[in-house]
């Protein structure tokens, strides 16, 4: 780990004017990423502003029936918000099945949505990895990637994003609050917000660098069925080879995202409109163009799979 | 003492605190934290800095060009030992790989340097800061890819590589219902908690290390030899070990790097070897390929029964012994077996947990429970049908025990093995496929001369001074058991120390022999004490009754502590064998039962039930015995599902070296598990009349698992782990 400053901040503004202030600054929040990327010098700050203790760690209502829920909640809080139980199983859902009850205490909002691969490769600084040192190739292709992405992948990497919290926000179509160094606020949605890894997968959201996350916004509820099914080859505290997030109408319409098979959570709208018609169907169209690697084209069955199960399942 | 007749009645058999369901004696020190491991033995010498240890970055080749510049000049730095500044290093005995490479590189994640300073951050920030240039040469990194250059390996302790009885090859083409399948198991990895750590101390020409060893007395050897000294000037201490299954058998680069880091920097220094190195740096179980053969009339009885493997090592290793159970296991007039060694730049293949048994029992039992499909027969009654008890490639040397058929039976009642439906793929529950197997477990004893010290003291209290070593498994309270009952005092009464060179030199802990190796040790120690301490209240030892603190021959009754009025009494002695273990085949047995539940969707399989029933002569203390089984079904548990290292076949590492790629079981995926022991003594082991648990309680788990696959879905796995991508495009389609 090289040697870095710490401040702690306040407020927002004094969060992204830190940042301005301050060359190789990054912020922090629970810090269950950031710090074991800094042990193995995969990230190396110069700074850290914490914005763990930033007065965003509220969930509220919006004025058009969703929830606002603050970039510091913690991961634990926001399953169990009962709000959240009641109108997002499927995001209280995702988020239970992510890591363990330790990390979930730390863990936040903002900070889950910009965790960082869990590719072996980019975790060992003497293989070649283009997201960890742009350039310098990518040993997971035709290596071991097993657990790597089938769809949106490059030649340049292939790399998944392992959030669970993220595919159960893009299936209730979430957006991401961020406000910049000048004060200017944004939103993007989820959908939005992660980048294709093209030539430069070193770059994973579309955030300016300082950009601060201060909440994720949901729409107001959609009802139906949720269910969260995520697929591992131990029953816990395992990434997902694969999930699947569902949301299931009355009548049979509803809506897919899944997770460990891209760079982002993978939903495509227009495969939505097959869910009448069965799994097939959907994941045809979901995972159309898919190139899995030599080791990892079991990713489609699987998906398949999973759906048809989880369709079962919503239909009781 | 010599053993080398079977044993009669003694003390021991009294059972009064032998044989009790006993709670760890160090167990509080452990479950508050007061047990210190080797990294915290803050106290131990003063001014300790940290050792940061840096691997090599490729597989095979040379370091062409190290610069230390930047790493030296870090805050803080005091000292970096490569293997440029570290004089002249032998190699030590059990190690297959130099400890510090360069600048030849055997494999990867090789310790290449130590880099010493005030702080452990600092010594890490210095360590990435050390710039290394290679010339990687071509490696070989594939097992199956080098089979055929694979080689007739030298014996290992004493196995042959190859055996031969009656004629196979005829035997086997004329049986009328054949079995030839080829398995694999893959690369594992110890992945104990608490990783090698040491931290060394020199004091003039005397090293002392406290570090977390399995083996003192081969690993003081092995360090002697390593550094050039005489074994004299060096003291290993490890009293407590947070866990090894057979990683910390041998030294490690932690110890050696210790040394040099301490002697260089002047002062003592301290060093854990970082979880993401631990995997390529240190030792792993063997991959391997294994090819069944077995041939059987049609009413079950097996008339040939082959078993070949291959593994890989670096050159000068050897091979994992998959064949050693087949050679005993089952009866068959006509057998062979055979081990093949190809040479692989992989990092250093070596004991693992039952090593031979465990991944030969993966293959083997699955074979087993495929045969009595092909016969149509139950595949418990198909193993009862091939009972032997004799060696059957030496059908002069009986089993001293063997309760196998017994196990099977006591388990199939105690599981509901009748309720099974033996056609595959039948049981449902809900989304699940519901299936259950069998397995058995098969583990050799095995005995080590073991000697110890004790010493008793006016207040009557026994203390046991021995080098043997309680890696989570009981030791220290079989240990107190056998001296409680041996000189006929309450638990509290007996001090145990252990793991320390300056002790007698114990059997250690490995291949399940320590249970009863070291309490065998401790028996011939008290032995003698009973006599010094008759002999001292002039009493005739054979006579003498030790019982409830006190001494009584005849009328005349003393406190043990009298005995120890004009001075501590000592006494030490070894226990060593004579040829009972070459008259009967010493053997341990189980069997297991899983019940599985395999996703009808997804193919994820989860445990559902286990039980496992043991004979393993007598259980000094089943709640301990009980703890031991449980971790090892756990560890079979994970060996079937989800423990593999992958393997980088271009740049020749295993790829997912931490513990959030390599997986282990976590709770939820371990059922309840149930452990039942067999009455049994065996009189030909020891006076302990007892053998080991530890590894038999792995051996045939992953099997049973696998055969509850087959069972719950039709689906055959042959190649380990068994993971979800290998049932998928078989299970039934989803509606
Ligand atoms: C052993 C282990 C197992 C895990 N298993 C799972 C799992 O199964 N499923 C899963 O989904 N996750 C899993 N995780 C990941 C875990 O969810 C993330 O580590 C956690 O959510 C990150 O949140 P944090 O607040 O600690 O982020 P930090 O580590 O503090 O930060 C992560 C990144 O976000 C940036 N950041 C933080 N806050 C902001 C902000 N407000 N604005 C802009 N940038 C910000 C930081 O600069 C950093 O780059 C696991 C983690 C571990 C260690
Ligand atoms: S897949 Fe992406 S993260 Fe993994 S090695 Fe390739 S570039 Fe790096």
């Amino acid at each position: 780990m090289k040697s870095f400053t710490y401040e702690r901040v306040e407020t927002p503004a004094a969060a992204t004017a830190a940042f301005a202030k301050t060359k190789g600054a990054r912020f922090i929040a629970g810090g269950t990423n950031l710090l074991d990327l800094m042990k193995l010098e995969i990230e190396t700050p110069a700074h850290l502003i914490d914005v763990s203790r930033l007065a965003l760690d509220t969930i509220e209502p919006t004025t058009d029936g969703g929830l606002r829920i603050g970039a510091m909640v913690r991961n634990t809080d926001l399953a169990a918000d009962a709000r959240v139980r009641r109108d997002y199983g499927l995001l209280s859902r995702a988020l239970v099945a992510g890591a363990s009850g330790q990390l979930r205490n730390k863990a936040t909002t903002a900070g889950n949505l910009l965790q960082r691969t869990r590719c072996p490769y980019f975790y060992d600084t003497n293989m070649p990895c283009n997201k960890r040192k742009p350039g310098s190739g990518c040993a997971a292709i035709g290596g071991f990637s097993r657990l790597h992405a089938i769809v949106g992948a490059s030649d340049a990497c292939i790399a998944t994003h392992p959030s669970d919290m993220a595919v159960a926000m893009r299936a209730l179509d979430a957006w991401v609050e961020t406000v910049d160094g000048a004060g200017k606020t944004r939103s993007v949605p989820v959908a939005d917000f992660y980048r294709a890894p093209g030539k430069t997968p070193h770059l994973d959201t579309v955030l300016a660098p300082g950009e601060l996350i201060t909440a994720v916004t949901l729409p107001k509820p959609v009802g139906g069925t949720h269910i969260y099914q995520k697929v591992r080859d131990r029953a816990s505290y395992a990434f997902a080879l694969i999930s699947v997030a569902a949301v299931v109408q009355k009548d049979g319409s509803g809506r897919v995202a899944l997770g460990g098979v891209g760079y982002k959570p993978w939903r495509i709208e227009a495969a939505e409109a097959e869910l009448p018609r069965g799994a097939k169907a959907v994941t045809a169209k979901l995972l159309a163009g898919a190139k899995p690697s030599h080791e990892n084209a079991y990713k489609l069955p699987l998906v398949e799979r999973t759906l048809a199960g989880v369709l079962a399942q919503a239909r009781g | 003492m010599k053993f080398d007749t079977p044993a009669t009645t003694n003390p021991i058999d009294q059972l009064k605190v032998i044989g009790k369901p006993t709670n760890r004696i160090d167990g509080p020190l452990k479950t508050t934290g007061l047990a210190p491991y080797a990294y915290e033995r803050h106290d131990v010498a003063a001014n300790q800095a940290y050792g940061y240890v840096v691997g090599s970055a490729i597989a095979k080749g040379r370091i062409s060009s190290m610069n230390l510049d930047a790493a030296k000049a870090a805050p803080g730095v005091l000292a970096i030992v490569t293997a440029g500044t570290a004089g002249k290093l032998g190699k030590g005995n059990f190690n297959t790989a130099k400890l510090l490479g360069g600048p030849a590189i055997d494999h990867y994640h090789q310790a290449i340097a130590l880099v010493v300073a005030e702080t452990f951050e600092q010594a890490r920030a210095a360590a990435a800061l050390v710039r290394v240039e290679y010339a990687r040469s071509k490696g070989a990194f594939e097992l199956a890819a080098a089979l055929d250059a694979a080689i007739k390996p030298p014996a290992v302790f004493g196995t042959e590589p190859d055996s031969s009885v009656g004629d196979f090859a005829g035997a086997f083409a004329a049986a009328p219902v054949q079995l030839d399948a080829r398995y694999t198991t893959p690369d594992h990895s110890h992945a104990m908690m608490e990783p090698h750590a040491s931290i060394a101390a020199w004091d003039g020409d005397k090293l002392t290390l406290w570090t977390s060893n399995q083996m003192i007395a081969w690993s003081v050897g092995d360090m002697a030899k390593t550094l050039g000294i005489p074994k004299e000037n060096i003291r290993f201490d490890s009293p407590y070990i947070g866990g090894g299954f057979g990683g910390k058998l041998f030294n490690r680069a932690d110890v050696l790097l210790a040394a040099l880091g301490a002697k260089a920097a002047r002062r003592p220094v301290k060093v854990a070897l970082q979880r993401p190195l631990m995997i390529n740096n240190t030792t792993h179980r063997p991959a391997t390929i294994q090819r069944i053969r077995i041939g059987a009339t049609a009413d079950g009885k097996i008339t040939a029964i082959g078993h070949e493997s291959w593994s890989g090592d670096l050159p000068g290793g050897g091979p994992e012994t998959a064949v050693a159970q087949t050679r005993l296991l089952y009866a068959g007039a006509n057998r062979m077996t055979a081990m093949r060694l190809a040479v692989l730049d992989l990092p250093e293949g070596n004991a693992m947990r039952a090593p031979g048994e465990a991944p030969g029992l993966m293959a083997l039992e699955v074979a087993v429970d495929e045969m009595a499909e092909k016969l149509g027969i139950d595949p418990i009654q198909f193993r009862v049908i091939n009972d032997t008890q004799v060696d059957p490639e030496k059908p002069s040397r009986p089993f001293s025990q063997r309760q196998l058929n017994e196990c099977l039976k006591t388990g199939a009642d105690k599981f509901g093995w009748a309720r099974r439906n033996a056609k595959p793929g039948m049981t449902r529950d809900g989304q699940w496929l519901v299936g259950t197997g069998v397995a058995a477990a098969f583990r050799n004893n095995m005995n080590a001369p073991s000697a110890a010290r004790v010493r008793l003291d006016t207040a009557g209290v026994v203390t046991v001074e021995t080098d043997m070593t309680d890696i989570g498994t009981g030791s220290y309270t079989i240990i107190a058991q056998t001296a409680a009952e041996m000189m006929g005092l309450p638990l509290d009464k007996i001090v145990v120390k252990l793991g320390d060179s300056a002790f007698p030199v114990s059997a250690g802990s490995g291949g399940q022999w320590g249970a009863n190796s070291s309490t065998a040790g401790v028996y011939a120690a008290c032995v003698k004490l009973r006599e010094a301490v008759a002999q001292k209240l002039g009493m005739n030892p054979l006579d003498a009754v030790f019982a409830g603190g006190k001494v009584k021959a005849g009328r005349r009754s003393a406190a043990l502590g009298d005995a120890a009025k004009d001075g501590e009494l000592v006494a030490e002695d070894k226990m060593d064998y004579g040829d009972l273990a070459e008259k009967y085949q010493q053997s341990t047995f189980g069997a297991h039962f899983v019940e599985v539940g395999v996703h009808a969707a997804t193919g994820e399989i989860r445990i559902r039930r286990m039980l496992a029933v043991c004979a393993a002569g007598r259980i000094l203390n089943p709640k301990a015995a009980r703890s031991q089984v449980i971790g090892a079904m756990t560890m079979g548990a994970g060996s079937a599902l989800m423990e593999e290292l992958a393997v980088d076949k271009r740049f020749g590492f295993f790829v997912n070296h931490d513990l959030a790629g390599y997986e282990v079981p976590v709770h939820a995926d371990i059922p309840h598990q149930e452990v039942i022991f067999l009455d049994e003594t065996d009189p030909t082991t020891s006076p302990m009349k007892a053998k080991g648990v530890g590894e038999l309680g792995i051996c045939g788990v992953a099997a049973a698992v696998a055969n509850a696959v087959y069972n719950a879905t039709g689906i055959r796995t042959r190649n380990y782990p068994i993971t979800l991508d290998k049932l998928l495009d078989k299970l039934p389609a989803i509606a």
